[in-house]
């Protein structure tokens, strides 16, 4: 494989691996299964957005979906937690299954499922509430405190999971969209995470973002990874490669290659993977 | 041009420097101006209609914002008002009594009658009134202001003159006629009319002397000099001793029976006057001379005066304009807008919630969609009549009632809060619904906790609107007999007949008094006032509670 890398004529870009991304990843006998899809199809109407998708999602760990534009790393995204139920004309078929159980069965609740399968959009979207009230609303409508105080104690908690607590502790009753960008997105992630969620869902997090914040939302990525299976759809090849431990890359609705974050970069199985991590498309 | 082409073979696409460039740049310049000149145009047009609009209600409508009273003092009669019974009372007689100072002392129970019209009808029920509330003003004299009656009241404001032409426009072209016909003569220091009249002798008895309808041959005589008029404002320009001249002749002559004589008719007062090239005036009819005495000496006194017309809002309507107020028309309104608005933003909101938020796209609800637009434009009118053969003609609701007019006004106002509400909803964005979606909140929590508070700013303008329109509804209140008579706010009920505020300008507008055109008038400036309200109300509800994201 080295040798045909090496064979090709190709500009490289400089991937910055970091370490802890190599060091970070458990041996794959320890990994332990939180997600898995299988033959996933998804329609928007007529028009077919994903192609027989499988896929293996491991616990305490970053798995970044990559892609160009419209590949579908998005929808997948929103099959993991049902969030394309809401869309109109939209179906699917296949099986995603979160802890062996099939997501998609009469028996699951959607709302149940997004209780457990958190979730962080593009462009902070903070509920036009105080800060309080955001974090709170969660645990509330899911009934997870008993008394104002023990809500009180989730908000900090979830605040401090998400690196933000000592930046707002003193304004807690203002209103959450008067926050910066970075905050706001910090403050979508401790909203997620304050329904104490087994895995969470990102898509693009950063991209709307500069790069300190950005910075900080990846490093509370590494921390929270500790304890959650978060998988992040990103278009940033550096991000990928700098929180990832596992990276999958789609490309026009199929799901070409997933392996090892550092194995993707270095050393792509597929071609087109190849030239995507390149820069050479997308 | 074909020489520049000869010279240049290849000329820029667009040379701005050519003649036909620049041409072409004044042309486009002018045409920004000229669709600016349109629309400065069109809007100055509008509010300067709008300006006369305003000014006319407001110089028609303000006297009705005074009304001229009399400070009477009316001295309570024990012997006429009974302690134990004082509502059955003689307060007719009272009132009377109190107006006796100002008054002749030798006029006639007539000239008594006609100056206690000086002051409204209701005059002896607003003593009985007074004396209902303070029974131990029973002995004593009491000051109490009673309003004027209408044409007193007009007189007072100057809406009315004192004094009229004594002739019509008709008859001051008569005369002109009759003056170019040459037949207005003077004579004997009177002014006549030198008319050829035919003494029939059908009409005359042969004396001595000669009697008979001489009125007839002088109002014959001069009906040939004009006869294509038939008016008999022509033959009250003759003086009434204008027969008189015809019988002197006659009596002198009596062979002239049967033949057409020439005799000078005298004219009346007022056309001698217009021959002398005065404008003569008489006393306005609507008043009596007494009534007039009667009224300068009250205003001598100081008596009379002119305080803010409060009664205006917190009277009922009236038979007599004086008294005649808006306090019924609006609670009328307020208890019908209450059921309208009662009826229509739940259900409103409800429909739009549904269809914008959970309805799924199909032809079904295209349909109720293209439907409930279509509603918003249908004529008012149709409303009213669906209201008069449903609601009236086959539940049986009580008529008149502010249950009913709330309920056919709802179905004015629901097209519109439901396309308003609609209208809010799409405006929240999807980020939102997604943000909820995303911790796990279910459909109803999405639309109750987040997505109608961000809403609620879009949807009470709305409803406002809708309101506001409502308020302004008539015709299909006319429909449903929303124009009832409610002289007392007391017994006014959602269940009781009502009227409101445009049928109470409808009903005013219909009356003859001069007081109702100015009420008219007056409630119109009202009505105005209470829809620039609720449109504020709507504005400062939209900035107040509008919110970034």
């Amino acid at each position: 494989m080295e040798a045909k890398v090496a064979a090709r004529p190709v500009v490289r870009v400089q991937m910055p691996v970091p370490p802890e991304a190599t060091e970070g990843m458990l041996p794959a006998a320890e990994r332990e299964l939180k997600m898995t899809a299988r033959d996933v199809n998804v329609w928007y109407g007529e028009k077919q957005a994903l192609f027989d998708v499988s896929l293996d999602i491991f616990d305490r760990s970053v798995t970044a979906l990559i892609g160009p534009s419209g590949c579908g790393k998005s929808t997948f995204l929103r099959a993991l937690d049902r969030m394309n139920d809401v869309i109109e004309g939209c179906r699917m078929t296949g099986e995603i299954t979160l802890d062996g159980e099939d997501i998609y069965s009469p028996e699951v609740d959607p709302v149940q499922l997004r209780a457990r399968v958190g979730m962080v959009f593009q462009k902070p979207n903070p509920f036009p509430k105080s800060i309080f009230e955001n974090v709170a609303y969660g645990p509330r409508i899911h009934g997870l405190a008993g008394s104002k105080a023990e809500l009180e104690e989730i908000v900090i908690k979830s605040l401090t999971r998400a690196g933000l607590f000592e930046e707002v502790k003193d304004r807690l009753n203002e209103s959450g969209t008067g926050l910066s960008g970075g905050q706001q997105q910090r403050l979508c992630i401790a909203r997620a995470i304050s329904v104490n969620p087994e895995v969470l869902l990102m898509d693009e997090p950063c991209s709307a973002l500069d790069p300190i914040a950005t910075a900080r939302i990846e490093a509370l990525m590494e921390e929270l990874k500790e304890s959650l299976c978060i998988v992040i759809v990103t278009h940033s090849m550096q991000q990928a490669a700098r929180v990832s431990q596992r990276t999958a890359f789609f490309h026009l609705g199929k799901l070409v290659e997933v392996d090892d974050t550092v194995r993707m970069f270095t050393n792509p199985a597929d071609t087109r993977t190849q030239d995507y991590v390149t820069g050479r498309f997308g | 041009m074909s020489d520049a082409q000869a010279i240049e073979p290849r000329p820029l696409a667009c040379d701005s420097a050519s003649d036909k460039a620049r041409r072409r740049v004044k042309r486009r310049y002018a045409a920004d101006r000229r669709l600016q000149a349109y629309g400065i145009i069109a809007i100055a047009l509008a509010v300067g209609l709008l300006g006369v609009l305003i000014t006319s209600l407001i110089v028609n409508g303000l006297p009705a914002f005074v009304q001229t009273k009399a400070d009477l003092a009316v001295f309570i009669d024990a012997a006429k008002v009974d302690a134990e019974n004082p509502a059955g009372g003689n307060y007719r007689a009272l009132v009377r009594e109190a107006l006796e100072p100002f008054v002749p002392a030798d006029a006639t129970d007539k000239q008594k009658t006609d100056a206690a019209k000086i002051l409204t009808s209701d005059a002896p029920y607003i003593v009985r009134d007074y004396i209902l509330k303070h029974p131990e003003a029973i002995g004593k004299t009491v000051a109490l202001p009673i309003p004027l009656s209408d044409p007193f009241d007009q007189l007072n404001k100057g809406v009315i003159p004192m004094d009229v032409d004594a002739l019509s426009w008709s008859q001051v072209r008569y005369f002109e006629r009759l003056r170019n016909r040459g037949v207005i003569v003077e004579d004997d220091g009177r002014t006549g009319l030198k008319l050829d009249v035919y003494v029939d002798p059908a009409k005359i008895e042969l004396g001595p002397p000669p009697s008979g309808d001489f009125a007839t041959l002088a109002r014959d005589g001069l009906q040939a000099y004009l006869p294509d008029v038939h008016d008999t404002a022509l033959f009250a320009m003759l003086a009434d001793d204008a027969p008189e001249a015809i019988s002197a002749r006659v009596a002198a002559d009596p062979a002239l029976i049967g033949k057409t004589i020439q005799v000078i008719l005298p004219v009346s007062p007022a056309v001698t006057a217009l021959a002398e090239g005065k404008s003569p005036k008489i006393l306005n009819p609507r008043f009596k001379a007494d009534q007039i005495e009667t009224f300068e000496a009250l205003k001598a006194k100081g008596l009379v005066h002119a305080p803010f017309n409060w009664e205006l809002f917190f009277n009922a309507d009236s038979r007599f304009p004086e008294r005649a107020g808006l306090a019924g028309a609006i609670t009328g309104t307020f208890l019908m807008l209450l059921v309208c608005f009662g009826l229509s933003f739940p259900i409103g909101i409800a429909a739009a919630v549904y269809l914008e938020e959970f309805a799924p796209k199909n032809r079904l609800t295209d349909l109720i969609e293209v439907n409930i637009n279509n509603l918003a434009a249908v004529p008012s009118v149709v409303f009213g009549l669906l209201g008069l053969a449903v609601f009236l003609g086959f539940f049986g609701l009580p008529r008149s009632t502010p249950l009913v007019g709330g309920m056919v006004l709802s179905l004015v106002t629901l097209p519109t809060i439901i396309i308003a509400t609609r209208a809010a909803l799409k405006a929240v964005p999807p980020s939102i619904r997604e943000a909820a979606l995303g911790v796990g909140a279910s459909k109803h929590q999405v639309v109750l906790h987040h997505v109608l508070p961000l809403a609620m700013p879009g949807i009470l303008t709305g409803t406002i609107i809708g309101m506001a329109h409502a308020l302004g509804e008539t015709a299909p209140l006319l429909l449903i007999g929303m124009n009832a008579f409610i002289p007392s706010v007391e017994s006014m009920g959602v269940l009781e007949p009502a009227t409101t505020l445009p049928t109470q300008i409808f009903s005013w507008a219909d009356s003859p008094e001069r007081g109702f055109v100015s009420r008219t008038s007056a409630a119109i400036l009202v009505l105005l006032a209470f829809l620039v309200v609720m449109n504020l109300l709507a504005i400062v509800l939209r900035q107040k509670f509008e919110r970034k994201w």
